[in-house]
């Protein structure tokens, strides 16, 4: 199974970003194998759309689970359509906000948040 | 002739100076300012005739998609993705551009149509009057200020332009001979007027500055005029009394001092730009 935590930079140790849309990275980490691999996000230069870029490409990565603070409207139903898990956290480092999750510590987002919260 | 007031900063008066010039000069007002078209509110024309604008957006045909995604991958602006068994449409982030239904090879794609505002016309004492509205919530306001200004007759046109430099002041520009910037002497008034002189100069076109709620000193924006040689068309004074009249939707042309201000504003612009 495959783990995306929203980042604000590429190793474990690396905060979580509350924002999904916009945030800078990434990190995608393998159940099965323990690796993880920081993607940059597609969605925090594009002008608009954040959310559905960012949402498409964890889609593509093929993981079951998002780690994040608030997902958007149009980024929770993509999410929600694709069958993928999504939970709420706090401002942590990545691998503290896994094990969180492999607790079941963490929150499932099963609604939206507003629009546009994740503009600078 | 058509004439565009813009200004970069918001709230300096654009709609002011074009309402008042438009009667003073007896040509017709549009209001491109579809996003927040408040022109009307002091002409208060009576509306002969109400347009939809329509924009188009892609329609999923599932029993022919594939879902190879290649619409999604195509679409630049994030209109389509896919996710699970379905490709999701945001149809208010769509452009109308055709790429996706160029790249289905399933023939999966269609095009349908949707109204996102109207096109007004009307008039008001002597002028016509023109207006573009975008429906709230609508993100895209280009399609209805284009089809406002592309249906315009030959005659002399004041376009009232949206505020700021954005895709919707470069589109109405497009359609204009001449623009007219209106700021007001504050250090925003005039950071955002230098952007909005740069925009204008790349068309071409004759152009030159009213400053309204001026304290008649050398202030800044005089500075500016003189120091890049841009012509200074008029002034509208800071006044309390030009603040009750407009509070109460009095246009300022309607007031004798004020009446002679415009008139000599409208003899400079027609020299200015040799009208």
């Amino acid at each position: 199974m495959k783990i995306a935590i929203s980042t604000t930079g590429q190793s474990k140790e690396s905060q979580l970003d509350k924002r999904f849309g916009r945030c800078e990275y990434f990190l995608i980490y393998d159940t099965e194998t323990q690796e993880y691999k920081a993607v940059s996000n597609n969605g925090v230069s594009s002008q608009g759309g954040a959310g559905i870029a960012a949402a498409s490409q964890v889609i593509d990565e093929n993981v079951s689970v998002i780690i994040t603070g608030n997902l958007g409207p149009n980024a929770f139903e993509l999410i929600e359509k694709a069958g993928i898990e999504a939970y709420s956290c706090e401002v942590l480092s990545a691998f503290r906000a896994i094990e969180m999750f492999q607790k079941n510590q963490l929150e499932t987002i099963s609604s939206a948040g507003n629009s546009h919260q994740g503009m600078k | 002739m058509n004439i565009a007031i813009l200004s970069g900063k918001g709230g300096t008066g654009k709609t002011t100076v074009s309402t008042n010039l438009a009667m003073t000069l007896g040509i017709s007002y549009v209001d491109c300012d579809v996003e927040e078209p408040n022109g009307f509110i002091f002409l208060n024309p009576f509306i002969q005739k109400s347009e939809d604008v329509f924009v188009g957006y892609p329609v999923i045909n599932e029993k022919e998609c594939v879902l190879c995604g290649a619409c999604a991958k195509a679409c630049q602006f994030h209109a389509l993705a896919k996710a699970g068994k379905e490709i999701v449409v945001f149809e208010k982030l769509c452009h109308d551009c055709g790429a996706c239904q160029i790249v289905c090879k399933s023939n999966a794609l269609s095009y349908a149509k949707r109204s996102i505002g109207k096109v007004e016309s009307g008039t008001s004492k002597e002028i016509q009057c023109f207006r573009g509205i975008l429906n709230v919530g609508e993100p895209m306001a280009v399609p209805v200020i284009r089809k406002l200004l592309k249906e315009l007759s030959s005659e002399d046109h004041l376009v009232d332009c949206p505020p700021g430099t954005s895709c919707n002041v470069v589109t109405a520009l497009k359609y204009v001979d001449a623009a007219i910037l209106v700021t007001e002497p504050s250090e925003f008034g005039l950071h955002d007027l230098k952007m909005a002189v740069e925009l204008v100069k790349l068309y071409n076109i004759p152009y030159g500055i009213v400053i309204n709620k001026d304290d008649g000193k050398d202030n800044m924006v005089k500075a500016f005029c003189q120091k890049n040689e841009v012509a200074l068309l008029g002034t509208v004074p800071y006044s309390m009394e030009a603040a009750a009249l407009y509070s109460k939707g009095i246009m300022l042309c309607q007031d004798g001092n004020h009446k002679k201000n415009f008139i000599n504003m409208a003899q400079k612009i027609k020299e200015a730009f040799a009208w």
